[in-house]
């Protein structure tokens, strides 16, 4: 057992440091392996990264009201008078002065140029009542102030100030007839609520001449035990027809869609080119064991073991292949981990979120680039340990 | 009286060549004495290199039985075989097979690492093996710093720096101009004679060959009688 670690660790640290005598193969190997797991973390950390500003929106304390059936804010729907008898339901918790912490909102669409596309895109304009801020996890207001209820005002959230143009402090933005002073930029941890746009919800009503109705109640609640309450209140009323969800669940389910479908679009690719950087490391490794047939040879006659041949050459596959998971990773991390981008979520509105390229994922990489190593290595190790001695001896 | 290290009974050895069967030893039978020098001589393809992968272990005869030393090592498994080679054969080559990557002193220590040598004792016997070849100098060297004879003396002290006590010398001075030769010649009598070293050499020089004790002549495979002229050797012990 010692003996053919000792030989294998021996012949592996040969071959590592014969590895620049072929600097093409092994940089065609690992430039290879990096590729796929450049795109393989770098797919995934974009959809780690939606999930994570999705379900890092919803708090298990909010319940959102939404009409029975709808599963997304947009085509839920209430009248002012449903809202009320929402608002006053049991389990929902009051302020210190007795008041529901509710909001009453509407979820509208409008134009906004993206920055770097120069093209539009849905954005989303949140209609909010005076609670609305409160009920928002790690809402702050970054810069200016917050708008003024009654005016054609709005305040942005920083992803989608960063992602679309005129919305700085000060600046009026036009959507369809109706100008909008931007009075502020707010955060609200990282959330999906940092896309938005939001101002009162009556000038939004006026605005758009969309009535006097709600789309969505959203209101604190005494936990599950309050929400439950508040469900089963809300079952019991003939007058209205709604489902209760909990905030987290919502946005936990809103990013199902947009996740799966881009795991769908990125693992296919990322087999693909691990399919071709395996090639690329059966091909450097072949290469390795042709341009060193006489070396091995040579040590073998002189008594290592074909076994430690064997794998001694999996060991420089596996190597190269780590070196390369590695700088692919590295990439991945550098040029994407934090990078702002939008995509449409099922709201139909646009999401902004950062890329995650999480230690989950970068472990992932590094594994795939293993499992090429390995799965490349195999082919050539089997050759470097049965090829004859005697004909590779007389090999110049 | 001399004892016998190497027996080699009726061997012989056939390779496919397509659907062809060639037969490149037949029926080969002889006896090798413990500290003996014996050249082997012949026409190209005549079977001198194989019949020395034969004694070396590196090959197995089709029929026939192949002993050193009391053993059948023709027997052996391959990883028995490897095994083997490592403390009783030191195989010297045309070209030298040195690792390029490797310094004349790595070079020399790797049948080492197949030993459980503590790492000092095995600089050691680097050392000492250098030293004979003469090489202490160069010891830090790389293959492409030397000269061919450098080459073929870092390799000799490769060969014997485990001790094994068989040394097979695939042409090894067939590499090199006639005095560095004639030095390389020299120092593997001198490994025959002072250090009882039983060498098995190919050659093709018949300058070389006179530094051995006999010479036997392969031709087709089989062992015959050796051409009338055979040049004397500059200062060798031919018997």
């Amino acid at each position: 057992m010692f003996g053919w670690l000792t030989q294998t660790a021996a012949l592996a640290a040969l071959n590592l440091r014969s590895l620049p005598r072929r600097p093409g193969a092994a940089a065609v190997a690992m430039s290879g392996i990096a590729a796929l797991t450049g795109v393989f973390a770098g797919v995934l950390s974009m959809a780690s990264g939606f999930e994570k500003t999705m379900e890092g929106s919803g708090q298990e304390d909010v319940a959102l009201v939404l009409r029975s059936g709808s599963t997304a804010e947009l085509n839920s729907r209430f009248s002012s008078e449903q809202a009320d008898v929402i608002r006053y339901a049991p389990g929902i918790v009051r302020d210190a002065a007795g008041e529901p912490r509710v909001s009453s909102e509407l979820f509208w669409i409008v134009n906004a140029v993206g920055k770097s596309s120069g093209t539009e895109a849905n954005v989303a304009l949140r209609g909010i009542q005076p609670a609305g801020y409160a009920l928002r996890k790690g809402y702050r207001l970054a810069e200016g102030r917050e708008f003024t209820p009654g005016r054609f005002e709005l305040i942005a959230g920083r992803g989608a100030r960063n992602q679309f143009a005129g919305l700085e402090p000060g600046q009026m933005i036009r959507f369809g007839k109706t100008e909008w002073l931007v009075t502020g930029v707010f955060e609200a941890g990282g959330s999906v609520f940092e896309s938005e746009l939001w101002c009162d919800v009556n000038v939004l009503q006026s605005a758009y001449q969309l009535g006097s109705g709600f789309q969505v109640v959203r209101a604190q609640v005494d936990g599950a035990a309050g929400r439950a309450r508040l469900e089963e209140a809300l079952d019991g009323d003939q007058r209205l027809a709604v489902d209760v969800w909990s905030e987290e669940q919502f946005y936990s389910e809103q990013a199902e869609d947009t996740t799966a479908l881009i795991r769908v679009i990125g693992i296919p690719i990322s087999v693909l080119m691990a399919i071709g950087a395996i090639f690329a490391t059966l091909n450097a490794m072949y290469a390795s064991i042709a341009a060193r047939a006489r070396e091995l040879a040579t040590l073998r006659a002189l008594g290592f073991g074909s076994l430690p041949a064997a794998l001694a050459t999996l060991l420089e596959s596996v190597a190269l292949a780590l070196l390369g998971g590695v700088l692919g990773c590295a990439i991945a991390w550098l040029a994407l981990n934090g990078f702002q981008a939008s995509t449409l979520a099922s709201s139909f509105s646009q999401v902004v979120f950062n890329f995650a390229v999480t230690p989950d994922l970068l472990a992932q990489g590094v594994t795939a680039a293993l499992v090429v190593g390995l799965v490349g290595g195999v082919f050539p190790a089997v050759r470097a340990a049965m090829a004859p001695v005697t004909v590779a001896l007389r090999e110049l | 009286m001399a004892t016998q290290l190497i027996q080699l009974t009726g061997v012989s050895k056939n390779y496919r060549k397509g659907r062809e069967t060639v037969r490149v030893l037949d029926g080969i039978s002889l006896g090798i004495d413990k500290g003996d020098f014996v050249g082997l001589m012949g026409p190209s393809g005549s079977g001198k290199t194989t019949l020395l992968n034969l004694l070396g272990g590196l090959d197995k005869p089709t029929e026939g039985l192949v002993e050193v030393d009391g053993r059948v090592i023709s027997a052996l498994s391959p990883g028995a075989l490897a095994k083997w080679r490592s403390s009783n054969i030191g195989f010297i080559f045309q070209f030298y097979n040195l690792l390029p990557v490797l310094t004349a002193a790595r070079n020399v220590a790797l049948p080492l690492l197949l030993t459980s040598l503590p790492a000092s004792r095995r600089k050691q016997h680097v050392n000492t093996a250098l030293q004979l070849v003469g090489l202490t100098e160069r010891a830090s060297h790389y293959p492409r710093e030397l000269s061919g004879g450098q080459e073929q003396r870092v390799a000799i002290a490769r060969a014997i720096v485990s001790d094994p006590p068989i040394l097979l010398c695939d042409e090894p001075t067939g590499d090199l101009d006639r005095s560095t030769a004639d030095e390389i010649m020299d120092l593997l009598q001198r490994l025959n004679r002072d250090y009882g070293k039983t060498i098995v050499m190919v050659t093709h020089d018949p300058r070389a060959a006179s530094f051995a004790h006999r010479v036997l002549h392969l031709d087709k495979g089989e062992l015959g009688a050796p051409p009338e002229e055979t040049p004397g050797a500059p200062g060798g012990t031919s018997p």
